[in-house]
């Protein structure tokens, strides 16, 4: 897809070619996308969720579990002037930033905490995808015939699986396989590290489970449309093996594309963390997850919508941050492919 | 082309097939039963219940009988009985025996409803909203894009695709809450919750009447679902109306001196919406398999919840019966794609 930009620059202009500093395809792209305004600040925000995740424990004012029964839903005194819905029955604290929840936890506290769960998913939700996705996708694409026909055939029964009824039903399967395992078996320490995780390990398993088959698709046909090019003939002829072709040839002309595709599904990832929460069958309680927060707050929606309105904020402003960014790394490595998608 | 379908209706029935079979291993490789208790039952009655469901049989065996139930077409002299076991989705009268096909088997956890009743009375709820959702972002979706694409990169095409960011990155669960709060508790525009119609509908599916009542109930809950995926509308819409306007023959209908307007909406309009009709079966499927969050936020009667308590109940002929649903809907939106495709097409063929 992506002519490395050297080559149109050579044709442009041959004389200046020797003098001007050559500039390469990740350069070209990384210039463009510093002049896309809409996807600095995206980039710039999701900066700012990582070191929200990774210093936590020292932004939190509270740990993210403490209870304090007596404050049960107190709001500060400015939530009044934002929701003057709740004058007549708020109890005023200002101990809390945002407020507390139904069992007197602090609400910025575990939002703050909250970025650790769906920023993680943000870093491994890609990673498992592209992982699984590319090795599928390129074995399918390169060696082709029947073995691609069967592979091929395999993802398309995948797709026809109502992907949220399928994770459900996965999530359900290693909540309960994984639910008392003996000690010392493999269960027990899968289980444990799932604990550790807060349950996110299984979150992850079932997320790349159902996401890679979009990435094997998109590999697939990018590897078909590289394998007839004449430079990768080029290799053959000179004795390079399947494994080097693909991995030294193929794969780094394929990359950018790729990285689009998973940078854009980024929010999706997101999205199904937070739903997963939602309906319960995510992270652990008491781990705070936004997903479960907008899900505890939306039955007092009504009465205190400060519970529901700022995790979903949250997650807003993170979903707003990554399309931002996936958009403009599209327009910067590929700018005919602007708008499109 | 009719081999092409004939092939085609085949795979279908492959895929349904597999589809199945991975459901009911994973489903039943799920520790637990649908007869679990909090407080445990004697274990006379939960050998009762599982030998009235026949959940005693091999595995086997048990998924034979579903699919004999639910594939295999029964002609029998006497009327549907009423009773759980005898109630087909469709049943005929053809002279004097009865036709009766796709039992779904009962519901663990009611006595009298079968999944069959799930289906006559939830999902057509489901499918009004997701119809509604679909309308909501074509309604929306269209207009931008074509607005975003013949005014490119003015401040139309930026507030167009500014639209379209914004529906990528609200989804339902954000957007219904907010939606709830703003405009059903604090403007009370709209009722918060519930959904404005009630079985019987029409022909199955639609109510018996589109007045106000049903619309005020519609709105939130189909602007919430249908926003993101007018979003993926609007995009798609501009991009092929940008591709389409860059075309020879919209230069040659230019150079023969025909109005703009003319040029738009006879060649470049008409061309442009192909991909456009194309993704609106995917996105059906999809909005009427997703209507799990918005159905929850907005306290909707829909199929939504069956999602989830049917497989935390273990409830298995409920989890067969969705699954094999919704994936029925997706393969033959794809397929009705496809055929569309060729069909609008002409340069496509499928031999």
């Amino acid at each position: 897809m992506a002519q490395p930009v050297t080559l149109d620059a050579r044709a442009r202009d041959k004389d200046t070619l020797l003098t001007t500093k050559r500039e390469s395809l990740w350069q070209d792209a990384l210039r463009r996308l510093i002049r896309n305004r809409a996807a600095v600040i995206g980039g710039v925000i999701i900066l700012i969720l990582y070191l929200t995740a990774i210093f936590a424990d020292k932004i939190a004012p509270y740990p993210y579990e403490k209870q304090t029964l007596v404050d049960q839903n107190k709001v500060p005194a400015w939530m009044l002037k934002v929701f003057p819905t709740m004058q007549p029955y708020a109890k005023i604290s200002d101990k809390y930033l945002l407020g507390a929840d139904y069992v007197g936890r602090d609400l910025f506290s575990r939002i703050v905490y909250g970025t650790r769960v769906s920023l993680t998913v943000a870093l491994i939700g890609p990673l498992i995808s592209l992982f699984i996705g590319v090795i599928y996708g390129s074995i399918s694409g390169y060696f082709g015939g029947r073995l691609d026909n069967i592979m091929m055939r395999i993802v398309d029964v995948l797709y026809a699986f109502p992907g949220l009824l399928f994770i459900i039903l996965l999530m359900a399967f290693f909540r309960s396989t994984f639910a008392r395992p003996e000690p010392g078996t493999f269960t027990y320490t899968v289980s444990q590290l799932d604990a550790r995780l807060g349950g996110m390990l299984f979150i992850f398993i079932g997320i790349g489970l159902t996401a890679w088959e979009t990435m094997a698709r998109l590999t697939r046909g990018q590897v078909l449309s590289m394998r007839e090019k004449e430079f990768i003939e080029a290799a053959r002829t000179i004795g390079a093996t399947d494994l080097r072709i693909m991995f030294r040839h193929i794969l780094p002309n394929i990359v950018g594309p790729l990285v689009v595709a998973e940078t854009l599904a980024i929010p999706g990832y997101i999205t199904t963390e937070a739903f997963l929460s939602f309906i319960g069958l995510g992270v652990n309680p008491p781990t705070p997850s936004w997903g479960s927060m907008i899900s505890e707050g939306a039955q007092v929606i009504r009465t205190y919508p400060n519970q529901t309105i700022f995790p979903a904020l949250a997650l807003a402003i993170t979903m707003f941050a990554f399309n931002f960014l996936g958009d403009g790394l599209r327009d910067a490595l590929d700018p005919r492919l602007r708008g499109t998608q | 082309m009719g081999r092409y379908i004939a092939r085609r209706l085949i795979y279908l029935l492959v895929v349904l097939f597999v589809v199945s079979a991975i459901t009911f291993g994973l489903m039943h490789a799920v520790p637990g039963g649908p007869f679990d208790r909090e407080k445990a039952l004697p274990p006379e009655i939960i050998e009762n219940l599982n030998k009235r469901y026949h959940l005693d049989e091999p595995l086997l065996m048990q998924y034979g009988r579903y699919l004999y139930d639910v594939f295999i077409p029964r002609i029998s002299a006497t009327p549907p009985q009423g009773s759980v076991d005898d109630d087909f989705l469709i049943t005929v009268k053809l002279g004097n025996v009865w036709f009766k096909w796709m039992n779904f088997g009962p519901t663990y956890s009611s006595r009298s409803r079968t999944v069959n009743d799930i289906f006559r009375q939830q999902l057509p709820v489901s499918a009004q909203l997701g119809i509604m959702a679909l309308l909501v972002a074509i309604i929306i979706g269209m207009p931008l894009g074509i607005l975003a694409a013949l005014k490119q990169n003015t401040i139309f095409d930026y507030l167009g695709m500014s639209v379209a960011i914004f529906g990528v990155s609200v989804p339902v669960i954000i957007l219904g809450p907010l939606m709830i709060w703003i405009f059903g508790v604090t403007l009370k525009w709209f009722p918060p919750t519930g959904w404005g119609a009630k079985p019987p509908f029409v022909l199955g599916i639609f109510p018996r009447e589109l007045g106000p009542e049903f619309f005020r109930y519609a709105i939130m809950p189909s602007v919430a679902l249908g926003l993101g995926s007018s979003a993926i509308i609007a995009r798609l819409t501009r991009a092929s109306l940008l591709q389409t306007m860059r075309e020879d023959y919209i230069r040659t209908a230019r150079a023969k001196g025909l109005r703009e307007s003319l040029v738009i909406v006879r060649h470049a309009l008409k061309n442009s919406l192909i991909p456009v009709v194309t993704i609106l079966g995917p996105l059906f499927a999809a909005l009427v398999t997703g209507t799990f969050v918005t159905e929850v936020t907005f306290g909707i009667p829909g199929m939504g919840r069956y999602f989830v308590t049917s497989i935390t109940n273990r409830d298995y002929p409920v989890i067969m019966g969705t699954i094999l649903l919704y994936a029925l809907i997706l393969v033959i939106a794809n397929l009705v794609v496809d055929i569309v495709y060729a069909y609008l097409d002409p340069r496509i063929r499928y031999d």
